[in-house]
């Protein structure tokens, strides 16, 4: 037994010894990231197909807990320790990196024109010029709904408002479901799949989010004003106590079959997939309104990579840099990671059907973002985001009206931010 | 005679304690009060401030409002402990002290709640309360009251007296045990002289025990009080750090961590931070000042 453990140590070290003398010429980089669930995905799937195709490039994934990574990454930073790539988190943190001078710029990076303007603001400075991480991934908003209810109450999915409201008439009527399942505990729900989700489509997506930064468009006004009046109208089928439901508790009662209709982030699909395997899932996307027929999807940069500007292997970097934006890349992620979507306008396939239901409004709608994460947050009281969280929570508990909560939100903001100042 | 030599053993003796006190508990609490005294001037420079930021805590309507909303809310918290906990707690201490059958039993189960985490008090509250499948709606429909079940957590007026008594039943063991731990040190000659005398339990609680036992209300008190002015876990563990719905059960701690910390977006601010730790600091300072001064003063010529 000794023997063969000895055996195994020496062959170990043997074994060692050639591989780091094959590495020799082999260029090594390091990833910073915040993903460690993904770790296998990475080790697995991802690097190997960039190693196969670029040998002399030896690439380690190297992930710390979300909840340490800005401050592990600032130190190690500080310290020139930190990765050759670093994955970057979506606008001012990473931005807050880039003036630092720690991420280098992109602009030139091959393949940077796979990725539409919105999908880089998340990595760009304000005047939009420089970007300086390249876009991995986004999360798309819409609605998922249980289809052995819809077949058994003979329902279609909606597309517009009247017919989405009265689907949710129909689901009461029978009184055996929820017809919405949602909860304003946590409030973030309904400002992010409440809100934001229905919103971009009534005040035009970028148009509309654009002209909040610039100051030309108020939350009180317009679309703006009009999503909290249509957020409103979600009031009588939300289920019974929902001021008191958490997301968890929203996500149990529609995973057992108890609802008819989820508001959802795409991330949501992976979880009820693993919860009940056998519900029967579908997807529909935001609901047109007579007066803004032309759908927008809430489309939000959630994942980049960049260069740390103190790499010594730069070269080496763009090439992996480069390979993030092309169709290989977003092929192996989006059916490694279901609910997450790779931003390059390449074309790649998900085998997840309803993945794919998301996907598919790409191609049918415009793309916006939420509207308070570009900019517009910065300030730390009042916090717009904050305030819309609870607007919205408070729409829905019909603790405000609606334009109570437009009023709300829109003097805070104006409160502090130069361009929307006396509007 | 022969001078006394310097009692260096009382300096060993106290050393450890003062060191680690100071490093730990007064170092910290100068530090964050100089914190207070600063911020950052527009090109991200620290400068001395003097007492700028309390004055914007006070007058800014956007750091006012939140402040004494948080401020009230906490009187009302701290009022349901001093209104509720401790009297029921007394209660439940003279119940114990007359040596009922199985009173060690009541006691262990009274105080078992006192010694589990408050992520679990609040996880388990939260599923009793939960309008989906707490058994909270079951227990109502079993008394024909299932009507008046309310999402008892998502509501602004019945949020804060939720968690209140929430509260008030996890730390109800620890009055309890401090007004036992009194009751119990009355000696017996006392009570049995007053029943020779025909006094009834109630003249008995109101005349011989409740006197003898004032020193400990009072500690109880000022024990409620800091505790409840330093509150935060509780509200932190089932509301999160919004302190929902509407802020209606935002206390002064939950205010502070979202100042100081930021919350997901919201970026962190250690110098407004800091001045709201110093404004509770000096709350806390002087709920303890009036009852050193007017409670303990007068309580000292009280012996048995």
């Amino acid at each position: 037994m000794r023997k063969w453990l000895v055996f195994l140590f020496l062959s170990i070290v043997v074994m060692g010894l050639t591989g780091s003398a094959l590495a020799q010429n082999k260029v090594r980089l390091t990833i910073e990231s915040w993903r460690n669930d993904d770790l296998k995905i990475w080790q697995e799937t991802i690097l190997p197909a960039f190693m196969k195709k670029y040998p002399n490039i030896e690439v380690v994934f190297a992930p710390t807990a979300p909840t340490e990574y800005n401050a592990v990454l600032d130190t190690k930073l500080k310290a020139g320790t930190a990765g050759d790539l670093i994955t970057c988190r979506p606008f001012d943190k990473s931005l807050e990196l880039f003036n630092a001078k720690h991420l280098d710029s992109l602009n030139d990076l091959p393949g940077m024109n796979n990725f539409s303007a919105v999908a880089k603001a998340a990595w760009s400075t304000d005047d939009g010029k420089t970007t300086f991480c390249v876009p991995m991934a986004s999360v798309i908003h819409g609605f998922l709904y249980n289809r052995a209810i819809f077949r058994e109450l003979n329902l279609q999915v909606p597309t517009t408002e009247a017919q989405f409201l009265q689907v949710l008439q129909r689901i009461q009527q029978t009184g055996k479901y929820s017809p919405l399942v949602m909860g304003t505990k946590d409030q973030w729900e309904a400002a992010t799949m409440g809100y934001q989700n229905i919103g971009p489509t009534l005040w035009r997506g970028e148009t509309g989010r654009q002209g909040l930064i610039a100051g030309t468009q108020q939350y009180n006004k317009g679309g703006f004003l009009q999503a909290f009046e249509a957020l409103a109208k979600w009031r009588p089928f939300l289920p019974r106590g929902y001021q008191a439901l958490a997301y968890p508790d929203a996500q149990n009662l529609f995973a057992q079959g108890r609802g008819a209709i989820y508001p959802a982030g795409s991330w949501d699909i992976a979880t009820f997939r693993q919860m009940n395997p056998r519900l029967e899932l579908g997807a529909f996307k935001p609901y047109t309104f007579g007066t803004a027929s032309q759908c927008v999807i809430n489309d939000h940069p959630d994942i980049a990579i960049g260069l740390n500007s103190a790499s010594k292997n730069k070269e080496a970097a763009r090439t992996f840099l480069a390979w993030v934006a092309t169709a290989e890349f977003a092929q192996l992620y989006a059916n490694a990671l279901p609910g997450f979507f790779p931003l390059a306008n390449v074309q790649y396939t998900v085998s997840d059907p309803v993945a794919q239901t998301f996907l598919s409004w790409r191609k049918e709608c415009q793309a916006s973002f939420r509207t308070a994460y570009q900019i517009l947050s910065r300030n730390a009281n009042p916090n717009n985001e904050n305030d819309l969280w609870n607007a919205s929570a408070q729409v829905l508990n019909g603790t405000f009206t609606p334009k109570q909560a437009a009023d709300y939100v829109q003097s805070r903001l104006a409160s502090w931010y130069g361009p929307q100042k006396g509007k | 005679m022969k001078r006394k030599p310097f009692p260096w053993h009382v300096v060993v003796f106290l050393a450890p304690a003062v060191a680690i006190y100071s490093l730990f508990m007064i170092y910290p609490l100068i530090d964050s009060l100089i914190l207070s005294l600063q911020n950052k001037d527009p090109d991200g420079a620290v400068v001395f401030v003097g007492l700028q930021n309390y004055q914007t805590l006070f007058s800014s309507e956007n750091w006012s409002k939140p402040f004494w909303n948080a401020f009230w809310n906490n009187i009302e918290f701290f009022l349901y402990h001093m209104l509720i906990q401790n009297p029921v707690g007394l209660l439940l201490a003279v119940l114990l002290a007359s040596r009922i059958r199985g009173g060690w039993l009541y006691r262990t189960i009274i105080f078992t709640p006192t010694i589990l985490s408050v992520v679990i008090v609040g996880f388990v509250w939260r599923l009793v309360l939960n309008p989906a499948w707490g058994i909270s709606q079951g227990i109502l429909d079993a008394v024909g009251l299932g009507n008046l079940n309310q999402p008892w957590l998502g509501l602004e007026n019945t949020a804060l007296p939720t968690l209140s008594l929430i509260s008030v039943w996890q730390n109800i063991g620890i009055p309890m045990m401090l007004f036992l731990a009194a009751l119990i040190r009355i000696p017996d000659e006392l009570l049995e002289a007053a029943r020779v005398d025909g006094a009834s339990a109630w003249t008995v609680f109101w005349r011989i025990q409740l006197p003898l036992i004032l020193p400990t209300v009072g500690i109880v008190a000022v024990l409620t009080f800091v505790g409840n002015f330093n509150a935060f876990d509780l509200i932190y563990a089932t509301q999160g750090a919004l302190a929902g719905p509407n802020f209606a059960s935002d206390i002064l701690g939950t205010f502070f961590f979202r100042t100081f910390f930021g919350y997901q977006l919201q970026p962190g601010d250690p110098y407004m931070g800091a001045t709201v730790a110093g404004v509770m600091l000096l709350i806390i300072l002087t709920g303890v000042l009036i009852y050193l001064f007017a409670w303990q003063r007068r309580l000292q010529n009280i012996q048995f």
